[in-house]
């Protein structure tokens, strides 16, 4: 084998730092707020940038995201960690993704670009679906192994071990498959200075929705989006006999 | 004949409807009938997985029929406790060992297989470690957006989920035929395992084969309640300094009070605690009657998983900590000091 041609999907989301606020239509979220990479995919990026570090042969690292404009930062951000190029498909208002619609562009992609192994982040932080890489994986009919916390390539041979209730578990399979990354695979570099300046002259290809000749219109229709009702303020106790007199009147105990 | 069925049904509800005075508990009823769910149930070794039952729970809030399915070695006897479970009116059952690991490989297409036909309107797997890597590769192959995590069900095809960490609720209109869904476990209770009586029947297999293969597992192993389903939970972050002191203070406080041990993403990362215990956006959702927590701060991402926890009492010794905000009890004060003295306390009762 010539060498893995690695796929690295990665999504501009509000950064987890920033507590979101509903808005006042109950439309969605206020998205005013400073974005950035989702965090799982910091970690996808980071795995592929190693799988090469520690020589494992990789042909290339393509880091792709669909969203709009400014999507195309979040890739400059994979490139300047070690993605070699990227591919952004911009989406305009009112072309929003459901994971099953990024799914089926992915596999569009796969399959021009002969990637043989795609990292995901395990979710993305903004809607919590923790779909989209197992809906590639269904899509292609490739092994999958979701909540990655180490992978081991030998060959065509990944061993990977997935965090599950209770523990972990470990998986065999041949290339190509689907990985979705979990906390604890790596810690995920900060993009030097220099390899951000790098960056900015790598390729990144621009595409839109309609090169792909996908039906992508959603399958869900938001109702509305509300505030979490809210927890009513509690009392501070001042001493150990306080908090079990009052977790008695509270009934917890 | 399954739409002059459904016609015929509509006519009925119409005539009563228009016989008897105008209710709407008629036509409820008759659109529930139409209505059949498919509630995926987990099992190991043999042994039903008690909390994959809040699919069933899912099914009947829903209405109509749920029917219950599970697949593995030595399935029979899984199938004829889950039987007993209050709320499924059939169980299917695959007996395969290759289905034992629930990979998703040959998982997913077995599933597929029986959905289509017993041509299910809705089904439902709870948002564990299984569902969440099974459920999106069956939705997937059934063409239709599967809806996470759901912790409410508003209609036939409106359902309540969180997102953001929680920090906003997303209600959501399904458009596909079939609805695939996951759930909240803490959000849906498991019904009584005891009182029904549902019938038994083998169900098809397509006898896929799984193109990755299981190696090995390393499951920490407890004696104390399971973390997901606790009705007391003890946790600890950041604030307990070292592992050596987590385990010297957490779990005899656990013990007082026959609680699970949880952890903050912070204590796990530094090796406190193991992974499996994580409570958060990344880990576990609990919704325990007693989330305890000692040297938490309350960062976003740890609240998302607890914050539907029916009390919530604190120590920590920054009085501004974001946990105060939320929390029922609080208590400022030196946590090395507090948790002992605790744990006497709630021992000497």
């Amino acid at each position: 084998m010539s060498g893995l041609r690695i796929l690295v999907p990665v999504k501009r989301v509000i950064d987890y730092a920033v507590k979101p606020r509903v808005n006042r239509t109950q439309t969605g979220v206020d998205t005013n707020v400073k974005h950035s990479m989702n965090p799982f995919d910091e970690l996808s990026i980071e795995e592929a940038v190693r799988l090469r570090e520690r020589k494992t042969p990789v042909q290339e690292i393509l880091a792709f995201s669909a969203g709009p404009a400014k999507s195309a930062d979040i890739i400059r951000t994979a490139m300047a960690m070690g993605a070699d190029r990227g591919i952004h498909v911009q989406c305009n208002e009112g072309e929003e993704l459901e994971p099953l619609g990024v799914a089926k562009l992915l596999k569009k992609v796969v399959e021009g670009e002969k990637s043989d192994l795609v990292i995901l982040g395990k979710q993305s932080i903004d809607d919590d679906a923790a779909q989209t890489g197992q809906m590639l994986a269904g899509l292609l009919g490739w092994s999958q192994a979701t909540q990655a916390s180490k992978v081991q390539i030998e060959g065509d041979s990944v061993t990977v071990v997935r965090e599950v209730d209770g523990g972990v578990e470990t998986l065999k399979a041949k290339l190509p498959m689907v990985i979705t990354t979990d906390l604890r695979l790596n810690e995920p570099r900060y993009a030097s200075l220099p390899n951000i300046m790098k960056a900015k002259k790598k390729p990144l290809e621009k595409k839109t929705l309609k090169d792909y000749g996908l039906d992508t219109a959603p399958r869900l229709k938001t109702v509305k989006v509300t505030e979490p009702p809210a927890r009513k303020g509690g009392v501070k106790v001042d001493d150990v006999d306080g908090m079990i007199s009052k977790l008695k009147e509270l009934g917890a105990l | 004949m399954f739409s002059a069925a459904r016609q015929s049904v509509l006519r009925q509800a119409r005539i009563q409807l228009r016989r008897a005075q105008p209710s709407a508990i008629p036509q409820y009823s008759a659109i529930a009938r139409l209505l059949s769910t498919l509630a995926v149930l987990e099992q190991r070794d043999g042994k039903l997985n008690v909390a994959s039952l809040a699919a069933v729970t899912a099914g009947a809030k829903l209405g109509g029929s749920v029917t219950a399915f599970v697949a593995g070695s030595g399935v029979k006897a899984v199938a004829d406790e889950a039987a007993k479970a209050k709320g499924i009116e059939k169980v299917i059952y695959v007996e395969n060992s290759a289905y034992d690991r629930g990979l998703p490989e040959n998982f997913a297409p077995l599933l597929v297989e029986n959905i289509k036909k017993g041509g299910y309107t809705h089904v439902f797997a709870g948002h564990s470690a299984f569902g969440k890597n099974l459920m999106p590769r069956v939705a997937a192959l059934m063409d239709t957006q599967q809806i996470s995590d759901i912790t409410h069900i508003e209609s036939e095809d409106t359902f309540v989920r969180p997102i953001y960490a929680g920090n906003a609720i997303l209600t959501v209109q399904s458009s596909d035929g079939t609805k695939i869904i996951t759930v909240r476990g803490t959000a849906f209770p498991a019904p009584e395992t005891e009182g029904g009586s549902a019938a038994v029947e083998e169900g098809v297999d397509p006898k896929a084969e799984s193109t990755t293969e299981w190696v090995s597992e390393d499951l920490a192993k407890s004696d104390r309640p399971d973390l997901g389903s606790a009705d007391k939970v003890v946790s600890g972050g950041r604030g307990l300094k070292s592992k050596e002191e987590f385990d010297r203070l957490m779990p005899p406080l656990a013990d007082a009070l026959g609680a699970a041990i949880g952890a903050s993403r912070a204590a796990v990362d530094s090796g406190f605690a193991d992974n499996s215990l994580q409570v958060g956006q990344t880990g576990k959702n609990v919704a325990p009657q007693l989330y305890l927590c000692a040297g938490i701060s309350g960062a976003i991402q740890h609240l998302a998983g607890m914050k539907d926890s029916k009390v919530i009492a604190a120590i920590n010794k920054d009085g501004d900590a974001p946990i105060f905000q939320v929390a029922d009890v609080g208590l400022v004060g030196d946590l090395f000091e507090k948790v002992p003295e605790l744990t006497e306390k709630l021992k000497s009762q």
